[in-house]
């Protein structure tokens, strides 16, 4: 097997099957489309990828799902769903085996029968070729031997063939004939049978028909397409010979091989590095290349300019390799940005199965495939995204009964929407269902002992709406297949907060949910405003600042213990750093105060400090394993001096 | 691949004699500037950076509740990694490599040099030193931190 080939033999499969799958769903939708034509190539293509390397079972079923769309194309069969599902389960399938390979290397051990009987079954003209085999197996008598190759070949993966060869009539030199038939074959795999025997048929002891077994890794069409060429055939029937059933000698001889293969099959993964990849548009690659060879050449620049060059120069050229340098980071953050398409590829599916599954009408809109975001994000938001699309299939949408009496349309609709807000990507899932019923939340909260009797009646909806993120916390009374075990929506909020990002939930009663995900464009370098309180130095990210002020210590107001001050007629509460941090209180009572007003969605806050030192661009840094959760700190970074500051986390201090 | 002989690390805090193994040490630092972490147990100095890397530090006289004394030159930093966890401890001084055999090691009675048994692994002996054998696992425990945090 070549293994360098693997990747891309991969790659470009994992596409074919998304296709597929996009394809697919679209005739279901029009059956009187063109798609059919785009679902035969795909399935054309991969046939000709997994004979090439030799993957046998990928071969055999896209083989037959080209048989049957091709009964499609000709109008001798209509689509019905029965035949889209088949043609989805076969995609599914091919998926498994993809996915086998990409861990193994080799497809696997899992049995193809099924599937390909039900592609053969959907097409009535097939007659089912299994019943033909154990008909021909028991005529045939192979003999131990022969018996033994076949299933050592089976073993293999390989296929062994039951070739019949019918000669026109009035062809003349019958043995010759036969033995173009022969030299045609050896050149594809050995040949272990014949019938009649081989002598007999080089003495023309044979009517006008002989049959051969060969045992070969070629698929049938290329033996077929070969056999083709030669003239004076009158017909040409290749089937498939299946695993004989043997005693339990012939049982040993297989399970030793299967262990072998097994074997093989771990040596192999041991041996198989699969490295990720992605696909990047050439022309910023090329701008990369460019924005690094003027970096050498600023630096070449800098290493020319000794003491003795003037200020002036030294300036200019430190300038430059800034303007350099921050394009460099851009450009580079460009190359690993890819578009949400890829994640959202997959989710009309999802929905389509939702539908099924839960019997109800469900269409998805998507918005804003384009928008692009970090590669290590589209990996991690795949997930949370299902999961959010589950819930509002099984938890927001009706039956279609239940929406007719509402007065609703009876397809209910998820929408998915993405776009950028400033340096963020938002994510909206929404669904126009019945809403989130915020007295459940308010009455489960209650039952689980999250919430106090005494409280109950001051809570914001969105206070409430926030316990739906608390573990275990669903107030659907069953749990179904699809959700309701409460495991999930925490998870997607862990998720999503590890992403540095936030989630939140807006709803209405009979109108619908919506879910919004916002996460950061770049991950790990940020503009920072740097502060001093007491003589320590601290980080506060840009994005989170609204505004710096410097007011009188006499505005300060009391209100219940709490310190607040009225800006332009808003109340912000007023946060002492140096309490929170527990650092000693160094400046003595000044007339006025410097407050860092941060944000968190529609709540402000302001950070007494005791110093702005200026906006810096920082590298964002891990404290590491042992310091993690730091209540506060949302990491460290490394500054000019070499000295370490600390990055505060604004929204645990809101 | 287990050996009989086993090296450690020999460093001194106050007057006692500490060892620990040598294939947990990464490397011996100078004392540098460290950056104070609020909300961490008070053993906890903060953390420095380590050409590039940011790792926390301790003060293992801290954690140990010894008496406090002040830096000197001979301050070092002893980078220790314990189970994908990497943490410096601040030490009076870190002198030499030293051998010791499973002869020469005992158990550990309950408080040797006023420090809990379940923080050792023993104590060893070279010539007339008595040298005690920190168990790194149990004293970088991370679970310890959260509740001691919380105090």
């Amino acid at each position: 097997m070549n293994e360098q080939y693997l990747n891309v033999f991969l790659e470009e499969a994992k596409e074919h099957i998304l296709s597929l799958n996009q394809d697919l769903l679209e005739l279901e939708a029009s059956p009187e489309g063109y798609v059919v034509d785009e679902i035969f190539r795909s399935a054309h293509t991969l046939k000709g990828m997994s004979g090439t390397m030799g993957f046998n079972k990928i071969s055999q079923i896209t083989h037959e799902m080209e048989n049957l769309l091709q009964e499609i194309r000709s109008g001798n069969i209509t689509i019905t769903p029965e035949i889209i599902d088949t043609l989805l389960e076969a995609t599914d399938v091919l998926e498994s085996f993809v996915n086998t390979i990409a861990e193994t290397g080799e497809e696997g051990k899992q049995d193809i029968k099924s599937i390909l009987n039900k592609l053969k079954r959907s097409d009535l003209t097939y007659i089912s070729n299994e019943q033909n085999d154990t008909q021909l197996q028991e005529h045939h008598g192979f003999n131990e031997y022969e018996e033994r190759l076949i299933n050592q070949a089976l073993e293999k993966q390989l296929c062994v063939w039951k070739i019949i060869i019918k000669l026109q009539k009035e062809c003349l030199l019958k043995s010759a004939r036969a033995f173009l038939v022969f030299k045609t074959l050896e050149n594809f795999g050995d040949i272990i049978k014949t019938e009649p025997p081989v002598q007999d048929i080089e003495d023309e002891k044979f009517d006008s028909e002989f049959t051969l077994f060969i045992v070969t890794s070629e698929n049938r069409e290329n033996i077929k397409v070969a056999l083709e060429s030669i003239s004076e055939l009158e017909s040409i029937v290749i089937e498939p010979v299946n695993k004989v059933e043997g005693d339990e000698k012939k049982q040993i001889n297989r399970e030793t091989k299967t262990d072998d293969n097994s074997s093989n099959s771990q040596h192999f993964n041991k041996t198989m590095k699969m490295t990720k990849t992605i696909r990047v548009d050439i022309n910023r690659l090329d701008k990369l290349m460019n924005l690094v060879s003027e970096l050498i050449i600023i630096k070449t620049r800098l290493e020319g300019l000794n003491q003795d060059s003037d200020i002036q120069k030294k300036r200019e050229a430190l300038e430059y390799l800034e303007r350099i340098t921050s394009s460099l980071h851009d450009a580079v953050m460009k190359v690993r940005m890819v578009p949400i398409e890829n994640v959202f590829n997959r989710f009309p599916r999802v929905v389509h199965d939702l539908s099924r599954d839960l019997s109800k009408d469900i269409s998805l809109t998507i918005e804003g495939a384009e928008t692009e975001l970090d590669r290590t994000i589209i990996d991690e938001i795949g997930d949370p995204l299902i999961h959010l699309i589950r819930n509002a299939a099984d938890h927001g949408i009706e039956s279609p009964e239940e929406r007719i009496q509402n007065g609703k349309p009876e397809k209910g609709n998820i929408k998915l929407k993405a776009y950028h807000d400033g340096n963020n990507v938002v994510i909206e899932v929404g669904d126009d269902g019945k809403g989130i019923d915020v007295e459940k939340i308010k009455e489960k909260a209650l039952q689980n002992g999250l919430l106090d009797e005494s409280k109950q009646t001051n809570l914001k909806q969105s206070e409430l709406l926030s316990f739906l993120f608390e573990p275990g916390f669903s107030t659907k009374g069953q749990v179904t297949g699809v959700s309701g075990r409460g495991v999930g929506l925490d998870v997607v909020k862990t998720k999503i907060e590890s992403l540095g990002g936030n989630i939140e939930i807006k709803t209405a009663k009979n109108v619908g949910t919506t879910f919004t995900i916002k996460l950061p464009l770049t991950l790990a370098i940020i503009q920072a405003l740097m502060v001093m309180v007491g003589d320590e130095k601290y980080a506060i990210p840009l994005d989170a600042i609204k505004e710096t002020v410097i007011i009188s210590v006499s505005d300060i107001k009391k209100v219940q213990h709490n310190e607040i001050i009225l800006l332009r007629g808003n109340v912000i509460p007023i946060v002492r750093l140096y309490n929170v941090l527990d650092i000693e209180k160094t400046s003595s009572d000044l007339e006025s105060l410097t407050l860092v007003i941060v944000k968190k969605g529609d709540r402000d806050v302001g950070l007494a400090v005791d110093n702005l030192i200026g906006q810096q661009e920082i590298v964002i840094k891990s404290l590491g394993d042992y310091l993690k959760n730091i209540k506060f700190i949302a990491g460290a970074t490394i500054l000019g001096d070499g000295k370490v500051a600390l990055i505060l986390d604004t929204n645990a201090l809101i | 691949m287990t050996q009989e002989v086993n090296q450690f690390v020999e460093f001194k805090l106050g007057d006692e004699v500490y060892g620990v193994n040598i294939l947990q040490v990464k490397t011996i630092e100078r004392m540098m500037p460290i950056t104070r972490v609020p909300k961490t147990p008070p053993f906890v100095e903060g953390v420095i950076n380590l050409r590039g890397e940011i790792v926390p530090v301790i003060d293992l006289k801290k954690r140990f509740d010894l008496p406090h004394t002040e830096t000197t030159e001979n301050t070092r930093i002893i980078i220790v990694t314990v189970e994908d966890i990497t943490v410096g401890m601040i030490v009076d001084s870190a002198t030499e490599v030293i051998q010791l055999s499973k002869d020469d090691i005992e158990p550990a009675p309950d408080m040797a040099g006023g420090i809990d048994s379940s923080f050792l692994d023993g104590v060893g002996k070279l010539d007339d030193k008595l040298i005690i054998l920190l168990n790194m696992s149990k004293i970088l425990k991370p679970q310890e931190l959260d509740q001691l945090s919380h105090i």
